[in-house]
C-alpha cells in the first residue's frame, strides 16, 4: 500500500526539483498531445523549447522576443507572488494591466504632439497609478467589508475590458485614424516610445524595470521587516496579529504593489511592442503571470527563470504554429498543464511516499 | 429610447433561459463547497462542457446526448482537480485557477473545427393545460426541458442536504473534516463525489450555453459565467433556494441590459455590458458587509489523515 507521510521539514531539494520535473512531465504529455493531433511530437517539442534560442536560421530574430515577452510576465508575477505569500489572491492582474495601459497612454496623449523628455516618465507614473487604482477596489472592499478579493478582482477584468473597448472607440481614438478604433501609435511618437535600450536585444525599459523589481522583491522578502510581516501573515495569520501586524495594511500593500507593477507592465507594453490602445490590446499576460508566479516558487529569482521559460513557450508556440501548423490553443493548454503538473508534484515537498503498512503508533 | 418595445412576458421568459447556465454551475458548486472544497475551476469546467456538448450534439444531430457528454466530460475534468487537491494535497485556490486555464485551452483546441456551425435545437415543451394560461403560461411553462431540470436539481440538492443521511455526512465533512474522519466517514471519497457532481453540473451549464442560450460555439464564450456562479454561491449564503433567486436576479440583469441595448437606451453600450459584473461586485459587497456568511467551516482546507 502506498501512502503519504508528512515530512518533519519541507524538503529543500524537492522545492527546487518540482518545477524541473513539472516541465519534464509537460513535455512528455505535451508530446503525446501533439502525436494525437497528428504532429511529430519530438519535432514539436524541439520547435517550442530549442529552436527559438538556437536555430541557426531565425534565432537571431526570436531571441530578442524572449525578453520582450518575459518582461511583462516577470513584472506582473513579482507583484502577484508577494500577495500570494500573504494569502491575498489577486487574480485580476489582467484588469490592472489594461487600466495601467489606458491611464498611461491617456497621460501621454494629453500632451500630444509635445516632444518633452518628461512625457515618458509621466506615462510610467500614470500607468502605475492606473493599475494601483484598479487594485485598490478589491483591496478596500476586502479591508472594509471582508469581500472576497478573488471574485472582485476577477470581475474587474471584465469591467476593464469593457472600458478598453470604450476608450479605443471614443475617448482615445486616433483623430487621424479615419474612424477606425484604436489610439495614436505611441511607439512611433518619440516622446512616448518605449524603445530598446540595447538595439536588437529586446531589452526595453519595461524589461529593465522587471529586473529591478526582481531585486527589489528579493530584498523586500528576505531582508526587510515588511517582507517578514507578509510571510508571517500568510503562514500564521494569528501569530501575525499577536505580533502587531495589521492585516488591513498588508492587504492594501500587497494589492497596491501588484496593481502598480501590473499597471506599469501594461504601459510598457502599450508604448512599446503593442504600440497603441486597441480593443484587443490585452493578450492574457495577467493570467499567464499566475502560472509564472507559482512555477517560480513565489521566489523572485525563481520567477525570473519561470518568466523566461514561459516566454519561451509563447515564442516557441508561435513558431510551432507557423512551421508545423500546431493549433495556437494547444500552447495555452500546454501552459495550463505545466501549472497542473507543478501543483501535483509539489506534494513531495511536504510529504514522502511510503510503501507498506503504517507502523502502529 | 422606446421602453414599450420591451415585452415583460418575453423578458421573464428569456430571463429564465439566460439564468439557467449559471444556475446549473452554481448549484453544483454549492454542493462542492458544502463538502468543504473550494473549486475555482468552474469557468474551465463550464467551457469544457460547452464545447464537448456542442461537438457531440452536432455529430449525433440531437442535443440530449450533447448534454450527457458535457456532464461526463466536465465531471472527469473536475476529477483531475479532485486528485490534485484531495490526494496530492495541493492548494485549492491555485489548482482551481489551473483548472480554469486548462479548460480554456482544451476547449479552444477541441472547438476549432466547430466554429460557425449551428447546433440542433432543443424543442420547447408546451406543458398541456398550464402553458395555455395567459401571461403566466408563456412566462413559465413553455421552456425547454433543461430549464425544468435545473429547477428540479435545486429542489433535489435542497432535499438531499436537508433530509438525507448522506447529505448530513456531506455537510459534516464540510464543517469539520477531522470530526467526520473520527466518526469513520470517508472524507476524501465524499469530497471526490461532490467534486464530480459539481463538475457535471458545470458541464451541463456550459452545454446549455452553447446549445440553447447562444446557440453556437465561440472561443471563450462563457465570458466569466463560471466566476459569476461562484459569486452567486456566496450571495446565496450556501443555501440552494437562494442560489435559484441569485441566478434569476442575475439572469434578469443580463436580459434587461441586452433589451435596453436593443431598445437604444441613452446609456453607453459599454456601461450596459459591464453592468452584470458591477452588480455582482455590488451584491458581494452587500452580502459580506452584513457579516454572518454561513460558509462551511472547513471550506478550502486540505485534509490529511495524519494530522
Amino acid at each position: 500500500m502506498i501512502r503519504l507521510e508528512k515530512r518533519p521539514q519541507p524538503s529543500k531539494i524537492w522545492t527546487v526539483m518540482t518545477p524541473v520535473l513539472a516541465v519534464f512531465l509537460t513535455m512528455i504529455i505535451g508530446g503525446v498531445m501533439f502525436a494525437i493531433l497528428g504532429k511529430p511530437p519530438l519535432e514539436a517539442i524541439r520547435t517550442i523549447f530549442w529552436d527559438p534560442l538556437f536555430n541557426a536560421q531565425f534565432a537571431s530574430y526570436t531571441r530578442p522576443q524572449l525578453l520582450v515577452k518575459a518582461g511583462p510576465l516577470i513584472l506582473i508575477a513579482i507583484g502577484l507572488s508577494i500577495g500570494f505569500r500573504a494569502g491575498i489572491w489577486n487574480i485580476g492582474a489582467e484588469g490592472q494591466y489594461i487600466m495601467g495601459a489606458i491611464f498611461g497612454a491617456a497621460a501621454g496623449l494629453a500632451f500630444y504632439p509635445s516632444d518633452s523628455f518628461l512625457i515618458f516618465p509621466l506615462m510610467i507614473m500614470a500607468g502605475a497609478f492606473g493599475g494601483f487604482v484598479w487594485a485598490m477596489i478589491p483591496a478596500i472592499l476586502r479591508t472594509a467589508f471582508r469581500t472576497n478579493e478573488i471574485l472582485v478582482s476577477l470581475m474587474l477584468v471584465y469591467v476593464a475590458e469593457a472600458v478598453l473597448a470604450s476608450v479605443s472607440q471614443n475617448l482615445l481614438r486616433n483623430p487621424e485614424g479615419m474612424g477606425f478604433p484604436g489610439s495614436r501609435n505611441l511607439s512611433q511618437w518619440d516622446a512616448s516610445a518605449n524603445r530598446e535600450i540595447i538595439a536588437n536585444s529586446g531589452m526595453h525599459w519595461g524589461v529593465l524595470t522587471a529586473f529591478v523589481a526582481v531585486i527589489f522583491a528579493y530584498v523586500l522578502m528576505t531582508r526587510h521587516i515588511q517582507g517578514f510581516n507578509i510571510r508571517l501573515t500568510g503562514e500564521a495569520p494569528r501569530a501575525a496579529r499577536f505580533a502587531g501586524v495589521m492585516p488591513a495594511r498588508i492587504v492594501i500593500f500587497c494589492l497596491g504593489l501588484s496593481g502598480m507593477l501590473a499597471g506599469m507592465a501594461g504601459l510598457f507594453e502599450v508604448a512599446g511592442p503593442a504600440g497603441q490602445i486597441s480593443i484587443d490590446f490585452n493578450s492574457g499576460y495577467g493570467f499567464t503571470a499566475i502560472i509564472v508566479a507559482f512555477l517560480g516558487r513565489l521566489h523572485p529569482v525563481g520567477i525570473l527563470l519561470a518568466g523566461l521559460l514561459m516566454a519561451l513557450t509563447y515564442i516557441g508556440g508561435e513558431l510551432a504554429q507557423l512551421m508545423l501548423g500546431v493549433p495556437g490553443a494547444s500552447i495555452q493548454l500546454f501552459q495550463g498543464m505545466l501549472l497542473f503538473f507543478l501543483l501535483a508534484t509539489d506534494v513531495f515537498i511536504n510529504f514522502r511516499l511510503r510503501i507498506g503498512q503504517a507502523e502502529a503508533a | 429610447m422606446d421602453l414599450s418595445s420591451i415585452n415583460p412576458i418575453l423578458l421573464v421568459a428569456s430571463l429564465m433561459v439566460s439564468a439557467t447556465p449559471i444556475l446549473f454551475a452554481a448549484i453544483g458548486e454549492l454542493v462542492v463547497e458544502k463538502a468543504g472544497v473550494l473549486n475555482l475551476g468552474v469557468e474551465g469546467m463550464m467551457i469544457t462542457g460547452a464545447v464537448v456538448g456542442f461537438a457531440v450534439a452536432v455529430n449525433t444531430d440531437s442535443p440530449l446526448p450533447g448534454f450527457a457528454a458535457a456532464a461526463l466530460a466536465a465531471g472527469v475534468l473536475s476529477l483531475s482537480f479532485g486528485i490534485l487537491t484531495q490526494y496530492l494535497l495541493s492548494n485549492q485556490v491555485a489548482t482551481g485557477l489551473g483548472l480554469t486555464l486548462v479548460g480554456l485551452g482544451l476547449s479552444s483546441l477541441i472547438g476549432k473545427p466547430y466554429e460557425g456551425m449551428k447546433s440542433p435545437t432543443l424543442p420547447d415543451l408546451h406543458i398541456p393545460g398550464i402553458s395555455e394560461i395567459p401571461v403566466v403560461g408563456p412566462m413559465l411553462f413553455q421552456h425547454d426541458i433543461m430549464v425544468y431540470v435545473s429547477i428540479a436539481l435545486v429542489a433535489g440538492v435542497w432535499g438531499f442536504l436537508k433530509y438525507s443521511r448522506l447529505g448530513l455526512v456531506l455537510r459534516a465533512v464540510g464543517e469539520s473534516h477531522d470530526a467526520a474522519h473520527a466518526l469513520g466517514y470517508k472524507v476524501v471519497r465524499v469530497r471526490m463525489a461532490a467534486i464530480f457532481f459539481g463538475g457535471a453540473c458545470a458541464g451541463l451549464g456550459g452545454a446549455y450555453l452553447s446549445l440553447v442560450r447562444v446557440p453556437q460555439w465561440t472561443e471563450g464564450m462563457t465570458a466569466g459565467a463560471g466566476w459569476i456562479a461562484l459569486a452567486i454561491v456566496v450571495f446565496a449564503s450556501w443555501r440552494p433556494w437562494r442560489v435559484l433567486i441569485g441566478a434569476y436576479l442575475f439572469g434578469g440583469v443580463t436580459v434587461l441590459q441586452l433589451n435596453l441595448q436593443a431598445a437604444g437606451a441613452k446609456v453607453p453600450v459599454e456601461i450596459l455590458s459591464m453592468s452584470p459584473y458591477l452588480i455582482t461586485i455590488l451584491v458581494l459587497v452587500v452580502i459580506s458587509a452584513r457579516g454572518a456568511h454561513g460558509a462551511p467551516a472547513s471550506l478550502g482546507r486540505s485534509f490529511h489523515a495524519s494530522h
